[in-house]
């Protein structure tokens, strides 16, 4: 599960970064982390997504040194560092609430890692320069941090991560305390930030948006275990198990009993509520329950007949308009929970409350995955 | 030229242009009103307090200050003579008027039976003034003119230039005379200033021991208590809070206790002295002296003070996010440089705030010295106290040496606003 299969690799590609078997307790009873496997390109972007308590920043964590690992080995450029104190990693770190040096000057903030590492005055200066114009804030030198705006707090905190040219810096959700119009700006400037250094990046991050914008390769966890490595487009496409399907994007589901194994395209489902549905076979871990996966936006409002393979009847519970696409809540198959969205574009089907509606799919939007 | 707001509403100006209400009131002045309630309702809140302070504390204060210059006794018991020896110049014998305003004053003084309290005050200065003084004043009403041949037939003492100048001087009703004494210096009878001779200094002595002394328990204090401090606030909340307990536990035990406890500890046939023996450190013989002296105040008062330095650093540590640390370590410091370049400048208004609090309690501390410091513990408070008990009492200089004390404090309390701004403190 943990083998990345989003980004097409060749052999002779060393891992930059590289977990193995690593094991995470805090109380000898439980794990955090349950055998980790992963192995991250260099200058790729690589985003650790999970709910709360997953073990997302507890990994973050045990790169950055500052939690140490229970079983198994961290290898950085092919140096095993779990034994490295963190100050000899070199490894540049954004942190959640930026931890600005508050008795320090933006530019005293951006000289630290410099001096720490005995950098002549001169180069400390230049680097510093450097470093405040590529964040956009060559002015904000003499301010404190406290005298800075939110965002622009965020922008010297990642440039203090950089000013000492780490190969790679670690983000421990670095935007979570901007509010949203700042936040998506933020994304994309250090996404540019990252493809003009080519650093490596390591981000940590419960909101998926902001996984799917930034990312090469995302990385989803829950329950101490890597559910799913991907790109963004193949987590959101073809989920893996229930966990990520119900993670990434808004997806409806039902429960139903696997009635007969068509072939590898085809499985045929009879859901609990007795309502027969053709999906496309995942991940059925040999059992005879399943989960259907269904996107939202891959249903179709009253099809031709005979255009889809899944035909159910649904009633409109609920529509809320929402500009670029109406969002509908239907009562299709004993749950009132089904979501439809409607692109808003020219001669979209208007549906009432209360009104009945014939919803259609096809085979391979429907993913039958693990129950 | 007007403001437009985004509905559309003009704000309304006066002739200079400054903004007013819709009703012409200008925006200054109705909004001062409408805070007037509230800030007149918080001084409300206040007046009990402040009404307090003022009666127990400026009152007292003041009361202390003019205490340790106010001088009235000559001017106020001999009026002729201070009015009549104005001009004297104090080279040779004072003329006649000023030994006819002195009879004068005498047979006022007799009757009244204040001239005891002008001839005590002297005598201060001029051992035996007290006896010449009484003994010509018994006879003053059998005297006649001139009075100036009365005196010195009466006795010779008074042809002592000295015992005139004296007079003369002490008619001013403020004297520097305490503060010159609660620093080791006298007036001569000429009225200049010297260092009283050795054996009697005690005062600037005992001023320099106790900020030393105070110095040095505070340092103990901010050694002892940083550890402890950064202990707490980073310790899980349950053993944190047990620690707490036993950082207040002094707090809530006696001064009194604590300070006999500390006896029991460190005397020479203490705890501490039978467990050095016990443990073949030290023989029978060579029992160490801790208590009843610098030592033993040291150690029972850095006890005392701890916790008012832990409590301030304590709830400065606990704000300081761990992140700051990891940030520092993250970008190469090691666990030192992080600790002396990030996290102790981080503890600075806590670290100020508990070595000014202890620091100020300190110099001004009574009861522990004055059980447990012996001879050389002793502080200037000690001294203050025995000035204002006994028959002996001296409240003038304990005046003053309680003022000099305020101002050493005060001294203090500048000098560190200068070094670290007290605006910065964080004392809770």
């Amino acid at each position: 599960m943990q083998d990345e299969n989003g980004v097409a690799k060749g052999a002779e590609d060393r891992a930059y970064v590289r977990f193995e078997d690593v094991q995470k307790s805090y109380d000898g009873e439980t794990l955090v982390i349950k055998n980790l496997n992963l192995e991250i390109e260099r200058g790729e972007f690589l985003t650790m997504l999970g709910p709360s308590g997953s073990g997302k920043t507890t990994c973050l964590m045990m790169l950055a040194g500052f939690e140490s690992t229970t079983h198994g080995a961290i290898y950085l450029h092919d140096q095993r560092i779990d034994n490295v104190p963190p100050h000899k990693r070199g490894i540049g770190m954004v942190f959640q609430n930026y931890a600005l040096f508050p008795h320090m000057t933006v530019s005293e903030n951006l000289a630290f890692p410099l001096k720490v590492r005995g950098l002549s005055k001169s180069d400390t200066e230049e680097r510093v320069k450097r470093a405040l114009e590529m964040v956009e804030l060559p002015q904000f030198g003499d301010r404190r941090p406290a005298q800075l705006s939110g965002g622009q707090q965020q922008r010297v905190a990642v440039a203090r991560a950089l000013v000492f040219e780490p190969d790679l810096v670690l983000m421990d959700e670095p935007l979570g305390a901007l509010d949203k119009q700042l936040r998506e700006q933020m994304q994309f400037e250090i996404k540019h930030i990252h493809d003009n250094l080519g650093v490596t990046v390591v981000y940590v991050t419960h909101d998926q948006t902001e996984a799917l914008t930034m990312s090469d390769r995302v990385a989803v966890f829950n329950d101490g275990i890597i559910q799913q490595l991907s790109t963004p487009e193949v987590l959101y496409e073809a989920p893996d198990n229930a966990f990520v399907a119900q993670f990434i994007g808004e997806n409806n589901r039902f429960l139903g009993r696997i009635v007969e194994r068509v072939n590898d395209q085809e499985v045929r489902v009879k859901l609990d509520t007795g309502e027969d549905i053709r999906a496309l076979p995942v991940n059925l871990n040999g059992g005879d329950r399943t989960t259907l996966s269904l996107r939202p936006e891959r249903v179709l409002i009253n099809p031709d007949e005979g255009a889809t393979p899944n035909v159910l009847e649904g009633t409109v519970q609920e529509v809320i308009y929402l500009g670029d696409h109406i969002r509908t809540r239907l009562a299709v198959a004993g749950h009132d929970d089904f979501i439809v969205k409607i692109p808003n574009a020219a001669g979209h089907p208007s549906l009432q409350r209360g009104q009945a509606a014939r919803l259609g799919w096809t085979i391979e939007d429907c993913r039958a995955l693990d129950a | 030229m007007a403001d437009i707001a985004a509905d559309g509403y003009v704000p309304e100006r006066d002739e200079s242009g400054a903004l007013t209400t819709v009703d012409g009131t200008p925006l200054k002045i109705s909004l001062r009103k409408s805070q007037r309630r509230a800030k007149r309702r918080a001084f409300y809140l206040v007046v009990p307090l402040l009404a307090f302070l003022f009666i127990t504390f400026t009152i007292p204060i003041v009361g202390m200050i003019v205490r340790s210059v106010y001088n009235p006794e000559v001017a106020n018991y001999l009026p002729e003579t201070s009015a009549a020896i104005g001009d004297w110049d104090g080279e040779e014998l004072p003329p006649e008027k000023v030994f006819a305003a002195m009879a004068a004053d005498m047979e006022v003084g007799l009757e009244n039976r204040t001239i005891g309290r002008a001839a005590g005050r002297i005598n201060r200065e001029i051992p035996g003034a007290r006896s010449l003084v009484m003994g010509t004043a018994r006879h003053v009403d059998e005297m006649q003119p001139p009075y100036r041949e009365a005196f010195l037939e009466e006795d010779e003492d008074w042809s002592d230039l000295e015992l005139w100048r004296l007079l003369k001087r002490e008619t001013r009703l403020i004297t520097p005379a305490y503060y010159l004494l609660a620093l080791d210096f006298e007036y001569t009878p000429r009225g200049d200033i010297v260092e009283r001779p050795e054996i009697y200094q005690v005062y600037r002595l005992l001023f320099i021991r106790t900020a030393w002394m105070s110095i040095v328990i505070t340092g103990a204090c901010l050694l002892l208590g940083y550890p402890v401090a950064h202990l707490l606030a980073t310790l899980p909340l349950r053993t944190s809070n047990l620690l707490m307990i036993l950082v207040l536990l002094p707090f809530w035990t006696s001064l009194l206790v604590r300070t006999s406890a500390w006896m029991v500890l460190l005397q020479q046939e203490g705890v501490v002295n039978d467990l050095l023996v016990w443990a073949g450190i030290i023989n029978d013989n060579g029992r160490i002296r801790m208590i009843y002296n610098q030592l033993g105040t040291i150690i029972a008062m850095t006890h005392i003070l701890l916790p008012f330095m832990i409590l301030p650093l304590y709830s400065v540590m606990k704000t300081i996010p761990p992140s700051y640390m990891r940030a520092a370590r993250s970008l190469g410091a090691n666990q030192f440089t992080a600790f002396v370049k990030v996290y102790m400048p981080l503890t600075i208004p806590g670290l100020a705030a508990g070595v000014l609090l202890v620091f100020i309690l300190a110099i001004g501390y009574y009861i522990t010295p004055a059980l447990v410091g012996g001879e050389s513990g002793i502080f200037i408070s000690n001294l203050i106290a025995s000035n204002m008990q006994g028959t002996s009492a001296q409240l003038k200089l304990a005046s003053a040496l309680a003022t000099i004390l305020l101002v050493l404090v005060l001294f203090f309390y500048w000098l560190f606003n200068k070094l670290v701004g007290v605006d910065r403190l964080k004392f809770g």
